[in-house]
């Protein structure tokens, strides 16, 4: 019999909604509601969208001799990123590696002042946090007391400053504490969508409230994680388990970016993460033979994942695979995401195998929708 | 008089051809279509051959002849408004087909009997 599926804080509110419940990473989420992927998609691109994220893993990671230095080294020994130069009341993106530089997750992590909060994937939170625990000098306590929101779309610093007077002064990155009707809500300006937004970590007691009030706001409407999917995908953001996996490094992941000059060849913490020197040699020499990048079919079918990429319109070998792909609401087309051999340009067409027939696919970049972050 | 295959295709009878779209139920289960791609006019099929491709924002779905016969005619108008199965299913038809047979949509359900397999 399959384990029972986990409902967060708000799963009443979701059904009160009429949302279409599925299971996603062993817990009982909503995938859509009733205005539809399509329109919910759009909305948040236009006004402000309220996500459910309390699948998300959040862990509070700190030092046990007080010393923050502490607790980022111990990080930094297996996240590839910088931890030790994140300012108090900033976030960062990492990556989790493994020793042969495969990605085994990505993360998002933030200095509050005496200890560093993470967030991870839902589906990866059971492999993160025995990880995490192997660390030694750190406390490593996932935080079940609290749901997660994120709140979406250039309405949100309008919408959440009526809640959350000052919050509109957070550039992206950037958190903080704020108190609502007694509860302490951590707040990041972040999100999964391209848009401007926030992130909320709100205490159980006060979820159920807490999203009320934001639904109360006229510019506000629950959002399904179809529509949350593809948000991401328009904004070019890979989601683990489709478009990261142990097998996928960061440079072929084109996320090199992420790794920060303090942990890179020459730098001051150069490497000590796992599989620093395969990771760092690609950074080094471009030597990863294939790269994750956008794709956009020619004409209007979408390609999703999983379908087969080929260099020629017949014949030839396969040279790659759709890791994510679909409509795109706001491009108004499809867009996909995919891995090729890394000497293929952007601009150069492939061709997909659709239902036993080769399209046309450009090779594009990423995002296909430009970000409105607050810097 | 329309009638229902337990594929969701609403079936009409227009002067010996058969006019073939899907239910409010299906679309509704489809979620907002994307794409439609739609058989060439003449091409021979038989019954339960995927003829027409369409795909929401979830994923792709076929659409079977409901009968084996010609397709005579497409509503190629569909396929650059396909949100138009979703807007009013009913009037969004795919493509007619010439049954080889006469008689054909007398095996198929009517408004209650389908009305009773979805419940």
């Amino acid at each position: 019999m399959a384990e029972e599926l986990k409902r967060t804080g708000l799963y009443d509110l979701h059904v009160a909604e009429g949302a279409k419940m599925v299971p996603f990473a062993g817990w009982d989420m909503p995938v859509q509601f009733p205005q539809g992927v399509l329109g919910e998609h759009l909305h948040t691109r236009a006004h402000a969208g309220l996500f459910d994220v309390s699948h998300m893993g959040q862990v509070r990671v700190a030092p046990m001799d007080g010393d923050m230095t502490s607790a980022a080294l111990a990080l930094e020994s297996l996240i590839a990123a910088d931890v030790l130069g994140l300012p108090e009341g900033r976030q960062r993106y990492g990556l989790f590696t493994n020793d042969q530089g495969g990605i085994l997750d990505d993360l998002m992590f933030a200095n509050r002042g005496d200890h560093y909060l993470l967030v991870v994937n839902a589906a990866r939170a059971d492999h993160d946090i025995p990880h995490l625990q192997k660390l030694a000098g750190v406390s490593v306590q996932p935080i079940t007391d609290r749901g997660l929101l994120a709140l979406q779309g250039p309405m949100a610093q309008l919408v959440l400053d009526r809640l959350l007077p000052g919050v509109a002064a957070m550039k992206f990155m950037d958190v903080a504490s704020h108190n609502w009707n007694g509860a302490e809500l951590w707040v990041s300006r972040s999100g999964y969508t391209g848009e401007d937004g926030f992130e909320i970590s709100v205490p159980q007691t006060h979820l159920r409230s807490f999203a009320d009030a934001l639904l109360d706001q006229p510019e506000v409407m629950s959002i399904g994680l179809a529509a949350r999917d593809s948000l991401r995908l328009e904004a070019g953001m890979p989601l683990y388990g489709h478009d990261l996996t142990e097998e996928t490094t960061p440079a072929e992941a084109a996320l090199s970016w992420a790794i920060g000059k303090a942990r890179r060849r020459g730098g001051a913490r150069e490497g000590g993460f796992p599989g620093a020197d395969r990771v760092l040699g690609q950074l080094a020499d471009g030597s990863a033979t294939i790269r994750r990048v956008g794709l956009r079919p020619e004409g209007r079918a979408p390609i999703r994942e999983g379908v087969a990429l080929f260099e020629a319109e017949a014949g030839g070998a396969q040279i790659g695979t759709v890791c994510s792909g679909g409509f795109g609401p706001t491009v108004g087309g499809p867009v996909a995401m995919a891995y090729l051999p890394a000497e293929l340009a952007e601009g150069g067409l492939v061709w997909a195998d659709l239902r036993g027939r080769r399209v046309p696919v450009r090779i594009s970049a990423l995002p296909f929708v430009t970000p409105s972050y607050k810097r | 008089m329309l009638k229902y295959t337990e594929d969701h295709e609403w079936l009409r009878d227009e002067g010996g051809e058969i006019v073939v779209g899907i239910t409010a139920h299906a679309s509704e289960q489809l979620g907002d279509v994307v794409f439609i791609e739609l058989p060439e006019e003449g091409r021979e099929v038989a019954a339960g051959e995927e003829v027409v491709v369409i795909e929401s924002v979830k994923a792709a779905s076929d659409i079977t002849a409901p009968v084996a016969g010609v397709i005579t005619a497409v509503n190629s108008a569909l396929a650059d408004a396909p949100g138009d199965v979703n807007a009013d299913p009913m009037a969004a038809w795919f493509f007619k087909i010439k049954p080889a047979d006469a008689g054909v949509m007398d095996g198929f359900m009517d408004e209650a009997a389908y009305q009773a397999l979805i419940g």
